[in-house]
């Protein structure tokens, strides 16, 4: 019973990062009808990132962030700007092909500067530290990390339903010609949105890389489990995806119980049974 | 003054207006006239920037505005009620409202004062935009443009569609609105009414126009034919 606790416990906080995986590529599949085959490897892209700054300034993982999240949020800026806007609006093929060849560019990149050795982010006393609550024993670490992630989502949730940005990722997403009627800048927008994407990236990425090592060919398998949070969840809704993110979490602990090496297996079983059962995802706002 | 001069539009290949000219003085309605496919709505959207053209064929006060994007011209004052209303389905009836005023010029027009002299808009003000009727969603699609206080209001078919008493009703608004001294250039499938609610008319045939001028004055006969191009 404790051992079934403890894993669910993990599971749901492994979870919460997937979750935050998913967030971006809910945001830019949502406002920008944009899948970003390229999410997998800017995540990982944030972890070095990460790693460099920790080396450069002789800082913990979560005092790097303060220069990793803005910086990240500039890269996806520029990004958006200079790239990714020349596809946007033209049907769903020209931004796969661009973001599937930034993906290619991205590893090479980063096996080239960072060589293919796996690489994990120190976080010293902070990864150890942990609680036992009536004989379930948490870590810190993966405590700390949901809450974030909660925080994040919540934050998101607020922004959208009630903020003008919010009301301007709702208009373009459902009329994106109407929404410069009204005067949207939505090539600015998009610039914006990509950026706040890729901040939010920069954490999932620095938390994650606490836990899990990192190469710099890791980001499909990264790409693939924020879909799969995003597609459970059901399209354009975000806390589905937090939801989705926590399934696979769960679903890849207890897989991994079962036999170690089994977990992201599990997970995919998990999400194609749930897939099966509910093909529009489990918290679709409108069956389409 | 909102000039036309000499204005082209192409849709790719496709030519859909050719050097068309016209003009509206500060506070005059002006009628667009023509069959379906005249190049009417392709006129407006060439107004406000949502189609690229010559830079000099839309000239606002002698300044060339032409082919610049539609906040733009909307912060020039220079707003669209787009043709089958188009409002946010995402969004509710007040959000509708806001994103534009946020987006628009200051000015009398606020969401505020539209939900107070349209009780009937306050009444369905938190409600999503489309679950209303056509005349009410009209009704929001017409504010949605006039609280970004705009100098010159370009509407596309503000009727279609609606209950007579819906029509009623949009117009009525409409109708405030010139009297605070809004141009409008008014678009109308119901020949009658257009001619009625303008001070003057155009008629457009296949993207040029064929005959102008007062619409008191106007002879039914002579826009009829022109109007159907006979």
């Amino acid at each position: 019973m404790q051992t079934f606790i403890e894993t669910l416990a993990g599971g749901l906080m492994l979870g919460a990062l997937y979750a935050l995986f998913g967030l971006g590529l809910s945001l830019s599949l949502g406002v920008m009808k944009m899948i970003n085959i390229a999410h997998g490897d800017l995540i990982v892209l944030g972890a070095y990132l990460c790693s460099s700054v920790m080396q450069a300034l002789g800082a913990g993982p979560l005092t790097s962030m303060i220069v990793v999240v803005p910086a990240m949020f500039g890269i996806g800026w520029l990004l958006q700007r200079l790239l990714l806007n020349r596809v946007v609006g033209r049907g769903p093929l020209s931004p796969l092909l661009l973001t599937f060849g930034l993906s290619i560019v991205l590893q090479n990149v980063l096996q080239e500067v960072f060589t293919a050795d796996t690489r994990s982010l120190q976080a010293g006393d902070l990864a150890l530290h942990g609680f036992d609550i009536g004989g379930v024993s948490l870590g810190l670490l993966p405590l700390v990390s949901t809450l974030v992630s909660v925080a994040i989502f919540a934050m998101t949730g607020w922004l959208i339903g009630h903020s003008h940005w919010g009301r301007q990722a709702r208009a373009v997403a459902d009329d994106p010609a109407t929404a410069r009627l009204v005067g949207v800048d939505d090539r600015n927008f998009f610039a914006l949105i990509t950026g706040f994407v890729l901040a939010v990236i920069a954490v999932a990425a620095v938390l994650y890389g606490i836990r899990t090592p990192f190469s710099p060919t890791a980001g499909p398998e990264r790409l693939l489990y924020s879909f799969e949070a995003v597609v459970l969840g059901g399209l354009g809704n975000v806390w589905g995806t937090f939801i989705g993110g926590l399934v696979i979490g769960v679903a890849q602990l207890f897989g991994a119980k079962i036999s170690s090496g089994l977990g992201p297996f599990f997970g995919h079983l998990v999400f194609l049974l749930a897939l099966l059962a509910r093909p529009q995802g489990l918290f679709a706002r409108n069956a389409r | 003054m909102l000039r036309i001069d000499r204005l082209d539009a192409h849709y790719g290949l496709f030519q859909a207006l050719f050097e068309l000219s016209m003009a509206v003085a500060p506070g005059e309605t002006v009628a667009l006239i023509g069959s379906n496919g005249a190049g009417k709505s392709t006129l407006m959207k060439a107004i406000v920037g949502a189609l690229s053209v010559r830079h000099d064929g839309v000239q606002l006060d002698g300044v060339a505005i032409g082919g610049e994007p539609e906040r733009k011209q909307l912060a020039r004052g220079i707003a669209l009620v787009p043709e089958g209303r188009r409002l946010f389905p995402s969004l509710t009836v007040r959000e509708n409202l806001l994103l534009a005023a946020r987006n628009g010029r200051q000015g009398p027009w606020t969401v505020e004062r539209l939900l107070r002299e349209f009780p009937v808009m306050e009444g369905f003000q938190h409600r999503p935009a489309t679950a209303l009727s056509g005349g009410q969603q009209q009704l929001v699609a017409l504010s949605r443009a006039l609280v970004c206080n705009p100098s010159y209001l370009l509407c596309d078919e503000i009727s279609l569609g609606l209950s007579p008493l819906a029509v009623h009703e949009v117009y009525n608004l409409l109708g405030r609105a010139r009297g605070e001294g809004l141009a409008i250039v008014l678009v109308e499938q119901n020949v009658k009414r257009a001619l009625s609610e303008s001070n003057r008319y155009y008629c457009i045939q296949k993207g040029r126009v064929v005959l102008e001028g007062q619409s008191e004055s106007a002879d039914h006969a002579k826009v009829a034919q022109a109007y159907f191009g006979m």
